[in-house]
């Protein structure tokens, strides 16, 4: 049985540090909830405030209707799935499976059988009898998923459990954990630093700088139009342009330097003109040997990475940027060749001046407004 | 990363034990610093310091105790340092065997050492008489300052041993190697790359032999002779030939536990400065030894390690001499052993074992709440506990005695002459070895496996004893394992505290030594010895590990 979680004005400090300000959000029944940011974000924090390890500073925090600030954690019904696994070293996998069922007033029979069925779903079951040392850590992974699901909770937590895998395994783990989550329709929150991962896994996801929700949304939604310019960087790789925003008659038309380009997905209330920053993805920009009004650039040097070429180049400005494109039969661009680079003005996104906000039309932003005021501020760089 | 502080059952245990430390720690402590600036009519005065510092009487044995605790030290570390190196380097034959006589070496009861080279190198000892009578050899004397650093330097060099095992098995082989790309080989390599990379460890090594040594009461006791020293002073004050007189060796107490902690910080200060950790990613590949080099190191290791051994397997060879009590005869029997039944063998096996255990018990229960509350609950209230709890390190066990007779010989808490003293002694005495164990094995246990338990429903209680307990069981029962050692092998706090009821097999066999019954002594060393022995073989069993941490 699923529940869904709201978090309302959530407030951490260790000491008098302010980890988390004030945060809020909504979790749907059923979700599978990423919390993204960088280390030190506050992600894990708030995951174990939701789990009962932290204490709750201020706000409240409910599932479904029920207040569960001051609920002991083991009455929180909650399924947690640790970095380090936190398997028992000292039982056997069949014991560790079976631990959380000890606590309920449950027959033998009926904890071997509720265990054996997860073992079964997380095919572990020709591990039952080993001790735990022996395993691999994509095969713990799976103990610890099937003793947090074994006891039925109303939510599973997990805290980067993919972290200390190898790249080829945590790709599998994150099918499987993806997998199991749609099986048994938990609402899930999951953190990760790593934004592919995030992407790859969740419904929507939460993108948190120091302590604060910057954007939740869906994985395509946050990619396409990031709330802020730390959404952009952050998630895949930004170019961020200082440029303005003119209007000639009703088009609004971006501008960076001589370069000039309609967006006619500015939303109406920043129609006006206006410093911008531009955010270009690399493969939102096209190059070109010719002049075609686009802004100077000279190739510094390239990549060759089979599907797609990249070149680094550098402005008139001094700024460097990067670009994608996909691999042609033709030669290389040569560096130092000078080239014209144009947007993609469909894809690339406009900020305020100060990166708090995005200007066009269609941001998807389940993040309440109060929290995105406080935005990170500028970040002129490369992401 | 903490529920919050709330007033819990935690708190609770908290304050008990701090009770407990306050009560059987810091009052008699309390109590000896009170004895040592209060006279009779009950005026402070520093009358027994003065007289202390007054006398050269006095003060030489301050100056004869860092004297030859000194020279031990540096003995103990050239011996123990070179045999450390061949076992950790090169692939000895034996290398177990090496490490095990040693450690039963290292763990014997001081003073049976030093009795048993007294019946070999003493005024009438076996090697001395041969050496006299076969070739009219003076080998000199094995009493005064000479015997206590050869007996304590031969009891102690284990210890070093052990330590460095564990630096050198840290030293990885690409520092080696990189050392050898630059040039530095051999012997130089040795002083300038191996030995500094060692060097927290070497300090380590040097304060525990130089504490042990400091504190010994048993040797100097037995072979000091004319050579006096500070842990015997404060013996001989107490229940000396001039009657006893408490606060004077309270006053000595008070110093000697001044001087221990200075040397503890000193210690601790020198340590800080080599603040570097190393651990093996590639363990250094062990050499074969060849040639004359070969030779030389295992008649070096042997020899050293035979040497050390020899007191304690003459010892359990002359328990089964023919006695009749004091003097040994010609043929074999267990003539001694029968003796020892009718000598209260009985009651000390029992007293040990029983007291012991109990003693034990509270050790591990002890070890168990302080590890948890400083790992688990650092707060200023358990760091208190934790710093108290280490103070009995410091503490030679002849104060410990005199502090614990002071503060419970008078109601309310008439205690001397009890069972429960000496318990109360053992413990205060030898905890400090399982709450490091205990701790230092609770800090390698992820909270997180904690938290799995709590987030599966599982309550506070129950975590503590199926998760919490069972993953430190390693750490406690090894630790346990050395306390039981310490304590069986006790005697400086006990020849204070004793009396015939609470008799126990150190108390025996120091007694039979003291009237000059050897037949009788060997037989009560024997079976100290071997309950020693075997006591080591199942710590060596449940630790699987040879980083012995005494």
């Amino acid at each position: 049985m699923s529940v869904d979680i709201k978090i309302k004005n959530a407030l951490k400090k260790f000491g008098d540090n302010v980890i988390i300000p004030d945060l809020s959000l909504t979790v749907k029944k059923g979700e599978f909830f990423t919390l993204l940011g960088p280390s030190g974000c506050g992600k894990t924090t708030l995951l174990r405030m939701i789990a009962g390890f932290n204490t709750i500073d201020g706000g409240d925090f409910y599932f479904d209707e029920r207040r569960i600030n001051d609920l002991n954690p083991a009455k929180r019904n909650i399924g947690m799935v640790f970095q380090s696994y936190a398997i028992f070293p000292h039982m056997t996998v069949r014991k560790n499976v079976e631990f959380g069922l000890t606590n309920k007033n449950l027959s033998k029979a009926e904890i071997r059988s509720r265990a054996e069925k997860f073992m079964d779903l997380m095919q572990i079951s020709e591990l039952a009898d080993r001790m735990p040392t022996s395993l691999s850590g994509g095969q713990q992974q799976r103990v610890a998923l099937a003793r947090a699901l074994c006891i039925e909770p109303d939510v599973l937590l997990m805290d980067e459990p993919l972290s200390n895998l190898d790249a080829k395994l945590r790709i599998e783990m994150r099918s499987v954990i993806k997998d199991i989550q749609q099986t048994v329709g938990i609402t899930t929150i999951y953190v990760t630093h790593d934004q592919e991962e995030a992407m790859a896994i969740s419904d929507r996801i939460a993108v948190m700088n120091k302590g604060v929700i910057q954007h939740i949304g869906t994985p395509k939604g946050i990619y396409q139009r990031p709330a802020n310019t730390f959404v952009a960087a952050f998630i895949g790789r930004s170019n961020l342009l200082e440029g303005e925003l003119v209007m000639k008659g009703d088009m609004p038309y971006v501008r960076f330097e001589q370069y000039e380009a309609p967006v006619p997905a500015v939303a109406s209330e920043f129609r006006k003109p206006q410093k911008v920053i531009i955010s270009a993805r690399p493969e939102e920009l096209s190059i070109s040997r010719e002049d075609n009004g686009g802004f100077k650039a000279t190739i510094i040097s390239s990549i060759f990475l089979g599907l797609n070429t990249h070149y680094f180049m550098r402005l008139e400005n001094g700024m460097q940027m990067e670009s994608v494109h996909e691999s042609t039969l033709d030669s290389i661009i040569e560096p130092g060749t000078k080239v014209s680079v144009t947007f993609n003005t469909d894809k690339i996104n406009l900020f305020t001046a100060d990166g708090s906000t995005n200007i066009l039309t269609g941001v998807q932003n389940d993040a309440q407004p109060s929290a995105v005021s406080r935005a990170g501020g500028k970040r002129l760089a490369v992401g | 990363m903490q529920a919050k502080r709330r007033f819990d059952l935690w708190t609770v245990v908290s304050l008990v034990t701090l009770g407990f430390f306050v009560l059987f720690l810091l009052y008699p402590l309390w109590g000896l610093l009170r004895q040592s600036v209060f006279n009779a009519k009950g005026e402070f005065t520093l009358e027994y310091f003065k007289r202390f510092f007054q006398y050269r009487y006095y003060t030489v044995t301050i100056f004869n105790s860092i004297k030859v605790s000194l020279a031990i030290t540096l003995v103990t570390l050239l011996l123990g340092i070179p045999i450390s190196y061949f076992y950790s380097f090169y692939q000895l034959k034996g290398a177990k065997f090496l490490f095990v006589v040693s450690l039963l070496c290292a763990m014997s009861a001081p003073f049976i050492g030093a009795y048993a080279w007294i019946l070999l190198l003493g005024r009438q000892g076996v090697i001395t008489k041969f050496m006299a009578n076969t070739f009219g050899l003076n080998i000199g004397s094995i009493y005064g300052f000479d015997g206590i650093l050869f007996v304590q330097s031969l009891k102690l060099f284990p210890l070093v041993f052990i330590y460095m095992n564990g630096a050198f098995k840290d030293i990885d082989n690409s520092l080696l190697e990189a050392s050898a790309n630059m040039g530095v080989v051999g012997v130089k390599r040795f002083f300038k790359v191996i030995l500094q990379l060692s060097m927290p460890t070497i300090l380590a090594a040097s304060l525990v032999v130089f504490m042990r040594a400091f504190a010994d009461f048993g040797t100097p006791l037995l072979i000091g002779e004319g050579y006096r020293t500070f842990p015997v002073e404060i013996y001989n004050q107490y229940l000396g030939e001039h009657g006893q007189d408490y606060r004077f060796a309270a006053a000595i107490s008070v110093i000697g536990v001044i001087m221990t902690t200075a040397i503890f910080l000193l210690q601790k200060w020198a340590t800080s400065r080599y603040n570097f950790s190393i651990s093996a990613m590639h363990p250094v590949e062990k050499k074969k030894p060849k040639g004359i080099g070969g030779f030389l190191m295992y008649l070096y290791s042997y020899a050293l390690v035979g040497l050390a051994f020899l007191p304690q397997a003459y010892i359990v060879y002359l328990s089964f001499r023919n006695s009749d009590g004091a003097v040994f005869l010609p043929g074999y029997s267990f003539t001694n052993y029968r003796m020892a039944v009718t000598r209260l063998l009985g009651r000390s096996v029992n007293n040990t074992v029983l007291l012991g255990l109990a003693a034990l018990a509270i050790i591990v229960l002890l070890a168990v709440i302080i590890a948890y509350l400083v790992v688990r609950r650092a707060s200023m209230l358990n760091n208190v506990i934790d710093t108290l709890s280490m103070v009995p390190y410091i503490m030679p066990g002849s104060v410990i005695g005199v502090a614990l007779v002071i503060a419970f010989s008078n109601k309310p808490f008439a205690l001397t002459g009890t069972a429960l003293i000496m318990i109360i002694a053992w413990v205060i005495r030898r905890m400090p070895y399982t709450i490091r164990s205990a701790t230092a094995t609770l800090q390698l246990v992820p909270r997180d496996v904690e938290e799995a338990a709590t987030s599966l429903g599982t309550s506070k209680p129950k975590t503590f004893f199926r998760i919490t307990v069972p993953m430190m069981r390693n750490g406690i029962i090894s630790g346990a394992i050395l306390s039981w050692i310490s304590i069986v092998t006790e005697l400086s706090s006990a020849i204070i505290l004793y009396n015939n009821r609470t008799i126990t097999l150190t108390m025996s066999t120091y007694v039979a030594i003291s009237r000059g019954n050897d037949g009788l002594a060997a037989a009560f060393a024997a079976i100290t010895t071997v309950v020693t022995a075997v006591s080591i073989m199942i710590y060596l069993k449940v630790s699987k590990t040879e980083d012995v941490k005494i």
